[in-house]
């Protein structure tokens, strides 16, 4: 008789899922499955509409990292409207959409680390849950600063965003061909040289701090974070021609777990002829996989970990040392590592604090050139690297300039396969030979899970608010151990 | 001529116009808002929406199409008339399909703003959700029937030099929708589709490919809300 243990929804991951776990009679892990209960439908509600309008409706995907799906889109419509990919916009008009691109990076990173994260490595993984979370962090004596430096940090970059898309949430600022401002005089010294600690500088200190702060952590818990999920997979993002961490613009490139290259230097116009999505029957999110090695060894990851792992270096300073500490750990090979997900994206966000930062000091962000067209085209499609990983973005328009197709990869559903392995990973580990379901076990696959940031939903859900369930069933459904806990 | 000037009154404030001038210009000229959306100033009025609806010694009219008259005691923003402003603000709402989160006139849009200014939070009504066509066969302009709320103002408003209208009502009853005149629309200037697109008050009429080019905080009513040029 197998049994069947179901956890849903996981807590503080943007949106939910439920995992089930199936036991077989002598209670070994038969299988794992990572479900996705969302089904968003933002392909078919874009049909029809004018495709000037896709950055604007589609960002609505998510109320985390909208600014993702504005610019992948936008830059879809690029190709459509003429005006290429890479260099093909004004200087103002790319430089702009960097800032916002950044600027929502640094903002996403530094929530999921601070705000989702973090009261996992400082309060210990198996801490009462009522004390593991972000609330408790400001409520503690020692944590206090940590707490407001993470909200401080997310609040600066919302402000960029706020200043380069015209909202902090959902703006419009990329459109086909450009943007529809530059930074003012005013705005740009509001973000370089505001009080502290709301400025670029305090930005890149606070971010160095952080990634201190992990490596701390890491040396007094190697054991722990080294083990808690490792496996081998393919690594795939968009990496700069010359080989930098490029998170706007790129060419993709996918390594396997030895580093050795599968494909580097490819546009993403032609994403299809590497790419293909499965569907499987139990899941509404489909599976990608990298079509030269097929369905079953084509898996990959993406995000933070994926992109160090595939780039040769950081192109900002005092990230590119970080960069390097991080590569000697692995011998300069690929880091299989799930929890040092945590990691990359903290040398990540120093990244973006670096290029905001940079950027904010170049005179183009004043520029009034910033739209350009060339000759129209049917079919366009536009890569980013989201904070979660690479984002595909893929629409052809009828003759009347409506949209008729759209295929849209989320960053999430590039990490389908992995976030299943992992929680089968964690399952295997803890879970054998159990029958009831215990706190510790449950929030196990929580955290590992977590590492990917998942965008279950992309949609946002209140902190803290949704509960955990765990279901445990027999072959024939019946319900032998239930648990539920936190509010 | 000489022009005769009456004194009337709105919500106790005395005010004074030129005897004739709609109650909608009269209050105007006095500082104070009535909202339209069908009306516009310099063309027949139409009084298709009653959205302007006031009490005009004590009975319910429209702004638009009555005249102001001696001695004229007109209520305007008394919870009454809001009230009656707000239901019909939410009647448009669930009758068409009007999603502003990913509409171009969204923040220009005065069907928008009025909601904003009679602080409709969701509709009282059931949605519609009605399935209307994007016309998109126009070379300069898009005619987005989900949006259209039948005020008439292009009809009337966007004319050749022979004073040929454009745009018409085709079909009837709640089938009733817009229609370009395709000869004539061929031959629109850019000028023209402009015009269009601003005389309409919502997001049914949109010029191709220039969408979202006003960055939030330049758009019409990002900083104040509609009406607000007019009130003193
Ligand atoms: S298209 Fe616009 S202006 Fe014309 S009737 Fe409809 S809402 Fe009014
Ligand atoms: S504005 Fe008076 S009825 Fe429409």
């Amino acid at each position: 008789m197998s049994k069947k243990i179901t956890i849903e929804p996981i807590t503080r991951v943007e949106g939910h899922g439920k995992v089930t776990i199936k036991l077989d009679d002598q209670n070994n892990i038969e299988q794992t499955r990572l479900h996705i209960v969302e089904f968003r439908g933002f392909e078919r509600f874009v049909q029809g509409r004018p495709y000037w309008e896709a950055p604007v409706l589609v960002q609505r995907l998510c109320g985390i990292c909208p600014v993702s799906h504005h610019l992948a889109a936008a830059k879809a419509l690029d190709v459509i409207v003429g005006a290429g990919t890479g260099k093909g916009l004004t200087p103002t008009g790319e430089k702009m959409r960097r800032l916002m691109h950044y600027g929502q990076f640094f903002q996403s990173h530094a929530l999921h680390f601070f705000h989702l994260s973090s009261p996992d490595f400082l309060f210990g993984f198996d801490a009462d849950p009522e004390m593991r979370n972000v609330v408790a962090l400001t409520r503690s004596e020692e944590f206090r600063e940590l707490a407001i430096q993470g909200v401080m940090m997310r609040k600066f970059g919302q402000e960029v965003i706020r200043l380069t898309a015209g909202k902090k949430i959902h703006g419009t600022g990329a459109i086909p061909g450009g943007i529809n401002k530059n930074l003012s005089p005013e705005e740009r010294d509001f973000l370089l040289k505001g009080d502290d600690p709301l400025n670029a500088r305090k930005m890149v200190e606070w971010a160095q701090s952080a990634v201190d702060l992990f490596k701390d952590y890491y040396k007094k818990n190697r054991e722990f974070v080294d083990h808690f999920s490792r496996f081998p997979s393919n690594h795939l993002s968009l990496v700069r021609d010359d080989g930098a961490l490029d998170i706007y613009h790129g060419l993709l490139k996918a390594v396997d777990s030895e580093g050795r290259v599968i494909f580097d230097n490819v546009d993403y116009q032609e994403y299809l002829d590497f790419i293909g999505e499965e569907v499987r029957s139990w899941s509404y999110m489909k599976f990608p996989f990298i079509k030269s090695l097929g369905k079953e060894k084509g898996w990959y990851r993406v995000g933070p970990l994926a992109r160090l792992n595939t780039c040769d270096f950081i192109p900002s300073p005092q990230a590119q040392k970080e960069f390097e500490i991080f590569k000697d750990h692995t011998g300069g090979k690929p880091n299989n590592f799930c929890l040092h997900t945590h990691w990359a994206r903290l040398i990540e966000t120093l990244y973006a604090a670096e290029m905001i930062k940079e950027l904010l000091e170049d005179p183009d962000l004043q520029g009034n050139d910033l739209v350009t067209k060339g000759e129209k085209k049917k079919e366009g499609v536009g890569l980013i690297e989201a904070p979660r990983g690479t984002l595909f973005h893929h629409y052809s328009i009828n003759d009347n300039d409506l949209i008729d197709m759209a295929n849209l990869i989320v960053s999430t559903t590039n990490n389908n396969e992995p976030m299943n392995r992992a929680v089968n990973y964690v399952a295997k580990a803890r879970m054998t030979g159990k029958e009831k379901i215990t706190e510790p076990m449950m929030n196990a696959v929580e955290v590992v899970i977590r590492a990917y940031d998942p965008c279950l939903s992309c949609a946002t859900h209140a902190l803290g608010k949704m509960p955990l369930e765990m279901e445990l069933l027999d072959v024939d459904g019946k319900l032998i151990d239930y648990k539920r806990s936190r509010q | 001529m000489s022009k005769n000037f009456v004194e009337f009154i709105i919500d106790g404030k005395k005010c004074m116009s030129e005897e004739g001038k709609y109650i909608i210009d009269a209050a105007k000229d006095n500082g104070v808002y009535i909202p339209t959306l069908c009306n516009i100033e310099g063309l027949k009025p139409k009084g298709a929406c009653r959205i302007c609806s006031v009490l005009v010694n004590g009975r319910p009219m429209t702004a638009c199409t009555t005249p102001v008259t001696s001695g004229m005691e007109i209520e305007n923003n008394i919870a009454q008339i809001e009230g009656i402003r707000k239901t019909i603000i939410e009647a448009l709402f669930v009758e068409g399909n009007h999603f502003c989160p990913s509409c171009e006139k969204s923040g220009s849009c005065e069907l928008q703003a009025l909601a904003y200014k009679y602080k409709m939070l969701v509709p009282r009504f059931p949605f519609m959700f009605p399935i209307r066509e994007v016309d998109a066969s126009n070379p300069k302009l898009i005619k987005d029937h989900n949006r259209c709320i039948l005020c008439k103002r292009c009809i009337r408003g966007i004319r050749d030099e022979n004073d040929r209208s454009y745009f018409a009502f085709k079909k009837r009853g709640h089938e009733v929708e817009i229609n370009i005149n395709h000869e004539m629309a061929n031959k629109m200037t850019d000028r023209l589709a402009r015009e269009s697109m601003d005389i309409c008050p919502v997001g049914a009429l949109l010029i191709k490919e220039s969408g979202f080019r006003t960055p939030i905080g330049q758009r019409k009513y990002d900083h104040l809300p509609i009406g607000s040029d007019i009130e003193k």
